[in-house]
């Protein structure tokens, strides 16, 4: 069989090719269709491919040998070979032996390069975009493909559209090594790196369109990402120089409409890479520098710009040979080292035994090692209002911030005296200087005071919210501190007494019986948790201990206030405009007031209009928003009882849950589908629970 | 539970009050055998040194000689008969307490304004070399006592742009070896000096901010240093006369006016602007105790020299014009 495609190899009638070529790519179907069970190993698809590359290897060599000869030879029938095997999706079984042996034979023989290069160029157009797929996932690196493929994608327009759009623009889901591959390969060949700028160039336009960022999901933006930031360690800067000002308007839009985001991640993405832009486009300019937090991403990125591209002279072997002194020059310093290491061990040693060593004395207790304060904390609410509101005095406002949140908590009574007032100041409180946690203080201050007098503040926070002259992150301060003070009020705690308090003292002893009810509320909790999806910190906690729900009495204070107004745009605050971002995060935080209002009155009337809400705003743009919509689509359902649901908005649920099944399926946020499929969950869960109560 | 509970810090042994003004400086000097009694000297913002009993915790005598100006450092040499004290008038007054006396017999003057203190080095029988600041603001000088001739004058190279020095520690190798000085400066850095050839002979910049005091064991080549700064800076002197930072200490506040090693190179004591005196284990810096007593800076830790070592005091002087006499770690 291999005699006679060796032979046409050669020259035969174009139908007798075409049998031939099915033939020999379907051999394993065919033989597995009518041998069923009894077929020989050889012909496993796994099998047969590895060794049909082997076949290809060597019926290249007799044709190496042939041209060698001065006979002319065609090779277009083994590319038919490879291009149809490749795309019956055999390219891995296939090209994984026929990848290295070919790598092996090109790296010094010119002809079998040219023939390389022609078994590639010879695959129909209809199969290249599977064969040049399989030889970029298939090469080691960028210098292999560059020897493999030649010119290939500056000939075959097939070709030049799978490596250039395809494989970049097109999708998301190769590791970087392939980019690294595909780039590295375009930047290798100066008759190539027009490619490379081109693909720049439309990677940057993706980059940067507002449309983009805000509809495709997080892994392709990271991944165009990637590609930007492997073509900029491509390019040289004279390339960079001659693009200059494109680069710059690119940089701009899509730094914009990055930081727009509500995302912190694509944010991120945003920032590093026009910083790495800038920094290669301003060389001498001042360069942009942005604040983030570093985490293996980052670093990834980062890691890539780095790298240089390798100049196409070097190989790999030269490479080795670098490295190989390298480690004999550290295997040699090793055991230098060591003597004076230990040398200076024993010496240090020898001090030991010769001197008493440190560890006779014991430490005194030095836990009062506290930091000097000059001035002395305020004893009364009142002189903290004061020392907040008045003059500037350095120390004694830190010392005031940081012992506030007890003092509240102290002395209650005195609180509710002034309660609204105090967290008017705290809210429009500064950071007149820097103190580490500031916020913290600040946020645990009013949240202490929400607490202790909870009607009048939440009526003045809520009303706050929604009126001028704030900025956005008062108002997102505002929603967390509700949101907290929610978690704190339904958090069941004895009167008076501290948790730790309560821990400490070993005498109460737990009867039996709670114990057990204990168990199952925790049991049940953990269920909640598990379906649930929260985003405000710590609120997962919850403490089950049996004592009334202080927030029940007044959830509706909390609730209602701030879901009245929301599509009532003001001058400086456009909830359903601009500041998308406050909206995601009211909605967030509906859904955790309605959560810790579970089992209260208010319940239904607050789910009923979390409905309503909800429905007004499904088809919001920003993945932010959506993923709050559907947490307080769960955590209506988790809160309001069943029966009400089926009461008072049926219709609406029904409505709801085709909305789910539809982003659970369509959208773009890997969380929001997350989040539908989740809520359809809950959904079912309650249709079975019905369906089994009335039976 | 209480037993793994680490103790709760001592209080002072005595307290010594009535210098009636900001102590700066502390000596001891209980050496001499009964039936005299051990003996403390202080010096203080209001320009008295006060000699105090350490049996009756009373003033035995009180000597005034800098006309009111803050007395910062006081010596004795020659066992308790005579003393050196060196004050804000820019004078250095050699005391004679001997047989009850106590009258200046001599005394040397400064130019410099600033607030290093002197150190004092014992040569040989009736021979002591004095480190103290010299007339050019950056300078050092050293003169022999008591005949008061000068050793060497001890000036960085132009450009070093050290300052003014702020703490001097002179010592030698062994007895009857060339001695050196270590002295700190004001832009943070230790410098080594040879006195015999007056050259520097290594600088580590070993803070930001000015030195202000430094202690050094000749035994174990390393010292210790204190700034304004929160760190405590322990340095090495190697083979080669070079001196590198053997690790740094940070501290809870800042600022540290004074550090001393007790004599048998076990513990150090600092005093903090903090108002607290801070005992660490000299041999790895291990924190050992944070006594909190004084209401004011801590200006001065002295360790006493009594023969006996469980006899051994700390004392601290402080601006809240108090003196803590504290008794620690001494039962080894």
């Amino acid at each position: 069989m291999w005699e006679v495609c060796q032979q046409h190899a050669q020259a035969a009638s174009p139908e007798l090719q075409e049998t031939l070529l099915n033939k020999v790519v379907c051999l394993p179907d065919h033989l597995s269709n009518k041998l069923r069970g009894e077929n020989l190993p050889i012909f496993l698809p796994q099998n047969y491919f590895p060794l049909l590359g082997t076949e290809i290897i060597q019926v290249l060599q007799r044709i190496s040998d042939s041209l060698r000869g001065g006979l002319d030879c065609s090779i277009s029938f083994v590319s038919q070979v490879l291009g149809k095997v490749c795309v019956h999706g055999r390219q891995k079984e296939i090209l994984s032996t026929l990848v290295p042996c070919l790598t092996d034979l090109t790296k010094s023989d010119c002809i079998w390069q040219r023939m390389c290069w022609r078994l590639v160029e010879c695959v129909p157009d209809r199969w290249m975009e599977a064969v040049v797929c399989g030889f970029v996932q298939a090469v080691p690196g960028a210098d292999v493909l560059s020897r493999l493929l030649g010119n290939l994608v500056v000939k075959n327009k097939k070709a030049q559209f799978v490596v250039t759009q395809k494989l970049l623009l097109l999708q998301y889901s190769c590791p970087t090594a392939m980019l690294q591959n595909v780039l590295g390969y375009l930047a290798l060949d100066n008759s190539r790196r027009f490619l490379l700028i081109k693909v720049l160039q439309e990677l940057m336009e993706t980059w940067a369109s507002s449309s983009a960022v805000k509809h495709s999901p997080v892994e392709q933006q990271l991944y165009i990402s990637k590609a930007i930031l492997i073509c900029l360690s491509h390019l040289k800067d004279v390339e960079i120089d001659s693009h200059r000002q494109e680069l710059f308007t690119c940089v701009m839009e899509g730094m914009k409409c990055h930081l727009d985001s509500n995302l912190p991640r694509i944010r991120c993405l945003g920032m590093i890479v026009a910083e790495s832009i800038s920094s290669r486009i301003n060389t001498d300019g001042p360069i942009l520098k942005f604040q983030y937090e570093e985490d293996d991403e980052t670093r990834e990125l980062k890691s890539l710009l780095t790298q240089m591209p390798s100049p196409p002279s070097v190989i790999s072997p030269p490479d080795e040979g670098k490295d190989s002194p390298s480690a004999v020059t550290e295997a040699e310093s090793k055991p230098d080292r060591k003597p004076v290491a230990a040398a200076y061990a024993v010496s240090e040693e020898g001090s030991d035994s010769e001197l008493d060593s440190d560890d006779d004395f014991i430490p005194y207790d030095m836990s009062a090692d506290k930091e000097l304060k000059k001035t002395k904390a305020p004893l009364y609410i009142r002189d903290c209002i004061e020392v907040l509101t008045g003059p500037e005095d350095v120390e004694k406002w830190e010392a005031t911030m940081r012992v506030l949140e007890t003092l509240i908590q102290r002395n209650t009574a005195a609180t509710q005296e002034v309660s609204v007032e105090l967290a008017k100041v705290l809210l429009h409180l500064e950071e007149k200087i820097y103190i580490d946690d500031f916020m913290e203080l600040r946020q645990k201050a009013l949240v202490a005071v929400t607490v202790t007098d909870p009607v009048p503040v939440a009526q003045y926070l809520t009303s706050q919210f929604y009126s001028l002259n704030y900025s956005l992150r008062q108002r997102m301060d505002i929603l967390d501190v509700l949101a907290l003070a929610a978690q704190e009020l339904s958090r069941p705690k004895a009167p008076g007494k501290s948790k730790l308090s309560s821990v400490q003292t070993p005498y109460i002893q737990i009867l039996p019986g709670s114990d057990s009810s204990k168990d199952w509320r925790r049991i049940v909790d953990e269920r909640i948790r598990s379906k649930t999806r929260r985003f405000a910190k710590g609120q997962s906690q919850v403490e089950l201990v049996c004592a009334p729900n202080k927030f029940s009495s007044v959830a509706g204070h909390f609730f209602f206030p701030l879901i009245q107004n929301f599509d009532r745009p003001l001058v400086t605050f456009d909830l359903l405009g601009d500041d998308h971002f406050v909206l995601g995060r009211l909605a967030h935080t509906l859904a955790i007031l309605l959560y810790f209002a579970v089992n209260t009155v208010a319940a239904a009337a607050m789910g009923k209009a979390l409905l309503e809400f909800v429905w007004a705003l499904r088809f919001h743009t920003d993945s932010y928003v959506r993923q709050g919509l559907l947490s307080c689509v769960s955590s209506m359902l988790l809160s309001v009882p069943s029966d009400r649901l089926l009461e008072d908005v049926i219709e609406e649920l029904v409505e709801t849950q085709a909305w789910l099944a539809d982003v659970a399926e369509k959208d773009p946020d890997g969380d929001c589908r997350r989040l539908a499929l989740q809520n359809l969950l809950l959904m079912e869960n309650l249709k079975t629970k019905l369906e089994a109560a009335p039976s | 539970m209480i037993a793994t509970m680490a103790l709760p810090p001592p209080d002072p042994e005595f307290v010594l009050r009535g210098t009636a003004a900001p102590v700066h400086t502390l000596h001891f000097s209980c050496r001499s055998q009964e039936p005299e009694f051990p003996i403390l000297f202080s010096g203080s913002a209001n320009g008295l040194v006060q000699i105090w009993n350490l049996k009756t915790h009373r003033v035995d005598k009180t000597l005034d000689g800098h006309g009111g100006k803050s007395v910062y450092w006081v010596e004795t040499i020659r066992g308790r008969d005579e003393l050196l004290s060196q004050g804000r008038d820019q004078k250095i007054c050699l005391w004679d307490l001997a047989e009850g006396r106590s009258m200046v017999t001599d005394s040397v003057s400064m130019d410099s304004v600033g607030f290093c203190r002197c150190s004092l080095l014992k040569m040989a029988q009736d021979r002591w070399l004095i480190a103290m600041p010299a007339d050019d603001p950056d300078e050092v000088q050293v003169l022999e006592l008591p005949s008061k001739t000068s050793v060497c004058t001890l000036k960085p190279e132009a450009g070093a742009k050290l300052g003014m020095p702020m703490c001097l520690k002179l010592w030698q190798p062994g007895f009857g070896a060339c001695p050196f000085l270590m002295a700190g400066y004001e832009d943070g850095s230790v410098i080594l000096w040879n006195l015999s050839m007056g050259k520097m002979l290594s600088r580590l910049a070993c803070h930001q901010e000015p030195v202000m005091s430094l202690d050094f064991d000749s035994e174990k080549a390393k010292g210790v240093s204190g700034s304004s700064e929160k760190v405590l800076s322990v340095w090495s002197l190697d083979e080669q006369q070079n001196l590198k930072v053997h690790k740094t200490h940070e501290l809870i506040n800042s600022g540290i006016s004074d550090v001393t090693i007790r004599q048998d190179r076990k513990i150090l004591a600092t005093a903090g602007w903090d108002y607290r005196i801070r005992i660490f284990g000299w041999k790895k810096m291990k924190p050992l105790a944070v006594l909190d007593f004084h209401t004011a800076t801590v200006h001065c830790v002295s360790f006493s020299d009594h023969s006996r070592p469980s006899e051994r005091l700390l004392a601290a002087g402080s601006k809240d014009h108090r003196i803590s006499i504290w008794s620690l770690y001494n039962q080894t």
